[in-house]
């Protein structure tokens, strides 16, 4: 099994005709992704990808069933593209786009969650459930279907440690990308349950970066109600203080946010804190041997 | 972004929240005019350095006449607050200060919402209070983007025993106002002032502004001071290069913000200093490839350069073309480290083939061959 999508979740992409909705719809149907449709406005009725173009995702969902979208749309349109497929009521929604004002978070986080919905991102790679679909940009070769999960607040880190995992023999059951972004639509705490719950899932990679209390919060969360094993890696530790390191999330300023903090806090619930990649790669394959 | 207090107390005016009347200065008879035009009979003389403990420091002065005006802006002017040199005054009108409070709007990224922070506890180090005196510090947020009036109206009785409830609430509406169509992720007044005549007055303003928001407010981008931010670092941001420089001698040039960080975590790990972080972000164009080197050897005390790249929507032959041309165009004498990894990672590689760089296959091994070069040892 695998969280949130598998073969049959039918998806469509917001921005499908820009550049990059363009290149990873035509890599997600290559992974054997269900692209059913796609969304720009005002290119409605044409085809791309050889999937139907419609003008909204209310006119996409009249068309086909729409289990999951997912947004490519330039920054300053994201807002307006989250809140299109929150009003559709769209189960799964994942948006890829980079540099959205986090204050357009707010509101968005809050009515996704009070319908019920799914948002992961913005500004992550997506998510993917290894031979048997992905939606957003993780390149599909470096994964092989298994039994870890992987949730993560890195794009290209992600790509590294399921590298390495993959390189033990060790596969995955779905790798969830959260985004780099001071408010994102789900946490490790939302993904954590899913796998929790997932009977082929057996153990748990998380990746963690400094800025914000989530990792320490979802330390305290593992140790009261995750019994499968979890991993932690958490990168940042050289970062200055007050320096927003590429991820709008990623900042330490004075004691909080730290990588040391972090580490800590997964240590503290017996969570394994590994200090390079390999070695995250190396502890999963240990509890396993 | 941050900006000034001036430029704070020019935001506040325009939205109607009380400041005093001041005049900038940047030079010692500028500051001495501005008392003059002020015509106050006591004045503040206050650095404007993005960086807060101004006070402590020695960068506000009170003035009582033009002589005392002209010493305390030959004293700040030009001095080093944490790094930061004074190139701007703000003088400003003396206030009848009878309480001190403090009050801010922030984005609470814990909650994911937007908060209100009111303490009776104002011109102090917030952070301090918030340590020492926790029960002091009121906390509110909403979820949405309405006002919370009610909450705000309690929060206001306490700050000054019940006096000038009105004005702060409509304060505390004015920076809600303020952060929502500005695209703040903090404005901060401490201390907000009760004068003698009660009259409620910000005395202090702190406004840092969202990075990704700037794109749609072009009259805050105008604010940027460039003494107070690298450079570099603006210009690698217009590059489409997110680079941030550190003190050490190991240049690397990564892709991805993650995997940057990660590599700075490996390189101190394995003994070694980073000289910056550089992601090159993803469709690297070879361009952006050369314009990397240019940041990461600019400090001239470059020891070894470690490029690692794990392609996704990145591809590795577009790197390696970056890194031939940069060879080409530039003059590189230190060793570099190269990592390719993902997608077209095998026509990258052919690419280097016969050139100076210095293949390695695994991270780690990348990180210690390049510590190892750094230091003059054979890899």
């Amino acid at each position: 099994m695998s969280i949130y999508i598998d073969n049959d979740t039918q998806v469509i992409v917001q921005g499908i005709t820009g550049r990059d909705g363009s290149f990873h719809t035509g890599q997600m149907l290559e992974y054997g992704t269900k692209i059913v449709g796609g969304v720009t406005p005002g290119k409605g009725g044409q085809t791309a990808n050889g999937v139907p173009v419609f003008n909204s995702v209310a006119e996409a969902k009249a068309a086909v069933r729409v289990d999951a979208t997912v947004i490519y749309v330039p920054a300053k349109f994201a807002k307006g593209a989250m809140q299109e497929a929150v009003d559709a009521e769209i189960p799964l929604i994942i948006c890829i786009t980079e540099g959205v004002p986090v204050n357009d978070m707010v509101g968005i986080y809050h009515q996704v969650r009070a319908k019920g919905l799914t948002l992961i991102g913005p500004n992550c790679p997506g998510l993917i459930s290894p031979g048997k679909s992905k939606i957003g940009i993780m390149p599909g070769s470096i994964c092989i279907p298994g039994k870890v999960g992987v949730i993560s607040r890195s794009g290209t880190l992600t790509y590294e440690i399921v590298h390495a995992l993959t390189g033990l023999g060790i596969g995955q059951s779905t790798c969830v990308g959260i985004g780099g972004d001071p408010i994102v639509g789900s946490n490790f705490r939302d993904v954590l349950p899913l796998f929790e719950n997932d009977p082929d899932t057996e153990a748990i990679v998380l990746v963690g970066e400094i800025g914000g209390d989530e990792e320490e919060k979802t330390a305290a969360y593992i140790k009261e109600n995750i019994r499968k094993p979890c991993f932690a890696y958490i990168v940042g530790a050289s970062a200055p203080e007050g320096k927003r390191m590429g991820h709008a999330g990623a900042i330490v300023s004075g004691n909080a946010g730290t990588a040391a903090s972090k580490q800590k806090a997964f240590a503290d619930a017996g969570v394994p804190v590994a200090k390079t990649i390999d070695e995250v790669a190396e502890n999963v394959a240990k509890a396993f041997g | 972004m941050n900006i000034h207090e001036y430029q704070a107390k020019a935001l506040f005016r325009e939205a109607g929240i009380s400041v005093p009347e001041g005049r900038l200065a940047t030079s010692v008879d500028q500051a001495v005019s501005a008392f003059e035009e002020l015509n106050a009979p006591i004045v503040a003389v206050k650095a404007q350095v993005h960086v807060g403990g101004r006070g402590k420091a020695g960068g506000v002065k009170l003035a009582r006449s033009a002589e005392e005006v002209r010493a305390a802006a030959e004293a700040i002017l030009g001095m080093d607050i944490k790094g930061h040199t004074v190139h701007r005054l703000w003088i400003e009108k003396g206030s009848d200060i009878q309480r001190e409070a403090y009050v801010s709007v922030i984005l609470d990224r814990s909650a994911k919402s937007v908060g209100f922070i009111a303490s009776a506890e104002g011109g102090m180090d917030i952070e301090e209070v918030a340590e020492s005196t926790p029960e002091k510090i009121l906390l509110f947020g909403v979820n949405d983007y309405s006002f919370p009036e009610a909450e705000a109206r309690k929060a206001a009785a306490q700050l000054f025993d019940g006096q000038g409830v009105d004005a702060i609430v409509d304060v505390l509406h004015k920076l809600h106002t303020l952060f929502l169509e500005k695209d703040l992720s903090l404005v901060e007044i401490n201390p907000l002032v009760l004068t003698g005549s009660g009259e409620v007055v910000a005395l202090d303003g702190k406004v840092n502004i969202d990075d990704n928001a700037l794109m749609r407010q072009p009259d805050l981008l105008e604010l940027r001071d460039m003494n107070e931010e690298s450079e570099a670092e603006i210009e690698a941001k217009e590059k489409g290069l997110a680079f941030i420089q550190l003190d050490g001698d190991i240049g690397c040039m990564v892709n991805g913000a993650g995997l940057a960080m990660a590599t700075m975590d490996m390189i101190n790990l394995f003994g070694g200093k980073p000289a910056n972080f550089l992601d090159v972000g993803g469709s690297s164009n070879p361009e952006k490839v050369v314009h990397a080197f240019r940041y990461i050897l600019a400090p001239g005390n470059i020891k070894a350069v470690l490029i690692n790249i794990f392609g996704g929507i990145t591809r590795c032959d577009d790197i390696a073309r970056g890194i031939l041309k940069a060879f080409d165009t530039m003059d590189i004498s230190v060793p570099v480290v190269v990592r390719l990894t993902g997608t077209n990672a095998e026509e990258g590689k052919a690419l280097l083939e016969g050139s100076k760089l210095i293949p390695a296959t695994s991270f780690a091994e990348a990180v210690k061959k390049t510590i190892a070069l750094g230091k003059g040892e054979a890899a």
